[in-house]
């Protein structure tokens, strides 16, 4: 088949073209987010913002999958962020967004200290050694009522401040304002994400992952950079923990179980993590499912059911997780294109 | 003295169950590479077959346990057939379906029995005593089935054809076929032994535990640590483990409480990864 024949472009012009068509791409994607509040009941509102939050959780947790480790304990990080902001402004009257701050340094602090034990083991062994540790942190959260506040949690948490300035005041008790803040405040966090992985840090996590003794024989010290991965995902999960915290207004040892952590391991496994946006895809797809399409069809009760089932189905058949949907749907695509075209060319 | 007489009997009582679960679930590692993160669940379903025949249809308690058996073995060859076995080359992917089937098992539980707590009255009232501590026959059955069907397991293991075709598959798999050994009969009879000791731990100790569909979580804890300590692919340090962690749990609970038992467990199960990486008995290391 010919290939259509345009002016043949100079070095470096297709480059440009390419970063415009990016830049439309990023332009689009925002002007599409910022309308979407506006399309959504109230309910569905506040399913955004969570969504908001989870995609930080699960961008957070793949930085930490690119050194090849998988880790139990997100969740509980998430979490040590959230407790440390609630009683940072409870008790001791801190300003909210800087106790946000001060709690995801926390978490970055508890994943640093947490890194000696846990970075002695690898692959299977982390995983359950990361479980340990996170289920120890949240069943002291649960056994100690002060300041803890025991299984119930901590209640009334300080709000976001409202900002008023005369012409404009936000009221940040409203699903769709929070939603634009965590909407900003997220979309920093994964500009910042995505500049680490692509920057010499980056790499060398990725060499780890692959070549852990080819890295460690050209001076690479991999427990140093492991434990900078670990501190750099906790420090953006205890973010995700402080905006939730300040959204909901109450957190519990149940709220940061295992169970949840599953549903991030899932998010990013059905999303893949081969790709910035594969967990990102995944979990938007994943709740989209669960979140509105299951509960519009009423199966209240049958939608652990069939997220099972999408689980199952999704590793079964679709290995390389979603981000891989598009590639293959278009190279299926194009063999079909060149497959007619051959089909024709010997019919004439 | 005679309270810590009790608790080491009450602390028997758990090792045998918690050695049933956690040896099922070394099985199921050691041939497949795969953690079944489902293992929780078939204790669950194990116990619910008991609800349903016992409880409910008022069959004999012992006939009740063992459809619980097969049933549960049945279940572990149905997982090892759609799931495990397709995605034999990738334990993480294995992990994963088995999430996705412990959301299925517990979806289906509340179907059929509710979100509530299922009650089995107990098969028998007599109790044994033994030097003052006090051993109810109920009890006494669980640690008496996890001693004969541990020493049959065993027994099966080091002395039939099929047993050390499965003991060659979990050192070296592709040693193992090229000798002959079929991978799959020996995956799924691994699967069906190790999911059928899970599911009679749940059928033999539902009257003493009110069941609910959730029971696995904590069930799936506590088998994680054992088999970390006892070093995943031992048998017999999933046991020694098990008695162990029944011992030191029972008794922190007896003296504290729960919690504190469960946050001493885990520490436990850290400080052993921080000191031999392996667990207690683990291979230096496993591919």
């Amino acid at each position: 088949m010919p290939e259509p024949t345009g002016a043949t472009p100079g070095p470096g012009t297709g480059r440009r073209i390419r970063r415009i068509a990016w830049q439309l791409r990023v332009v689009f994607l925002f002007a599409a987010l910022a309308v979407l509040p506006y399309l959504l009941s109230y309910s569905q509102q506040e399913i955004a913002v969570l969504l908001v939050i989870n995609v930080l959780l699960v961008s957070s947790y793949r930085l930490l999958t690119l050194t090849g480790e998988w880790s139990l304990g997100h969740v509980v990080i998430m979490g040590v962020g959230a407790y440390a902001s609630a009683l940072l402004t409870k008790r001791l009257g801190v300003p909210v967004p800087l106790s946000m701050l001060l709690g995801a340094s926390m978490a970055a602090a508890t994943a640093a200290i947490l890194s000696f034990p846990l970075f002695r083991m690898k692959g299977f062994y982390f995983l359950i050694g990361s479980f340990a540790a996170g289920e120890i942190i949240r069943l002291i959260w649960k056994r100690f009522t002060d300041p803890f506040g025991g299984p119930k949690g901590l209640k009334r948490i300080d709000p976001f401040p409202d900002i008023d300035t005369g012409f404009l005041s936000i009221d940040f008790y409203e699903p769709v304002n929070y939603y634009f803040l965590a909407l900003i405040v997220v979309s920093a966090s994964l500009f910042v994400l995505y500049r680490i992985e692509r920057s010499r840090i980056g790499l060398t996590f990725h060499a780890i992952h692959w070549q852990d003794r080819l890295a460690e024989s050209v001076g690479v010290d991999t427990f140093r950079y492991r434990t900078l991965a670990f501190v750099i995902a906790s420090f953006f999960a205890g973010i995700a923990g402080g905006l939730y915290a300040h959204y909901v207004g109450a957190v519990n040892p149940t709220r940061f179980s295992v169970d949840q952590m599953v549903y991030v391991l899932v998010w990013a496994i059905v999303g893949g993590t081969a790709t910035f946006y594969g967990p990102i895809l995944g979990v938007v797809v994943l709740t989209v499912i669960n979140e509105i399409v299951l509960r519009a069809l009423g199966l209240d009760t049958a939608r652990p059911l069939i997220y099972g089932a999408i689980l199952i189905l999704s590793v079964l058949y679709l290995p390389n997780g979603l981000e891989s949907l598009g590639p293959r749907l278009r190279t299926r695509w194009q063999r079909w294109r060149s497959g007619s075209a051959a089909g024709r060319r010997e019919a004439a | 003295m005679d309270l810590l007489w009790q608790t080491a009997v009450n602390a028997s009582y758990a090792a045998s169950y918690m050695a049933l679960i956690a040896v099922g679930l070394v099985m199921i590692f050691g041939v497949m590479g795969v953690i079944n993160f489902a293992h929780g669940e078939l204790y669950m379903v194990g116990a619910y077959c008991v609800v349903f025949l016992y409880a409910q249809e008022s069959f004999p308690f012992l006939l009740a346990v063992a459809a619980g058996l097969v049933f549960v073995g049945m279940v572990g060859l149905v997982m090892e057939r759609t799931m495990f076995r397709p995605l034999r080359d990738n334990p993480l992917a294995g992990l994963i379906a088995s999430i996705g089937f412990l959301l299925i098992l517990q979806t289906l539980a509340v179907f059929g029995f509710g979100r509530r707590m299922g009650h089995v009255p107990p098969s028998t009232q007599g109790k044994l005593e033994i030097l003052g501590a006090v051993l109810t026959y109920q009890r006494l059955f669980v640690i008496v089935a996890a001693v004969l069907l541990l020493a049959a397991l065993w027994t099966f293991l080091r002395r039939s054809k099929f047993g050390r075709a499965l003991r060659a598959c979990a050192q070296d798999a592709e040693a193992a076929s090229l000798q002959g050994i079929s991978m799959n009969q020996t995956a799924r009879i691994a699967m069906f032994i190790g999911a059928a000791l899970a599911g009679v731990a749940g059928a033999l100790t539902a009257p003493l535990v009110s069941p609910t569909p959730y029971i696995g979580h904590s069930i799936i804890v506590t088998a994680f640590i054992i088999i970390i300590v006892g070093g995943v692919g031992s048998l017999e340090g999933a046991v020694i483990a098990a008695v162990l962690y029944a011992f030191v749990h029972t008794f922190v609970t007896t003296f504290f409480d729960g919690v504190i038992a469960n946050i001493v467990g885990l520490a436990l199960m850290l400080a052993v990864l921080v000191v031999r990486p392996t667990g207690l008995f683990g291979a230096k290391e496993r591919a």
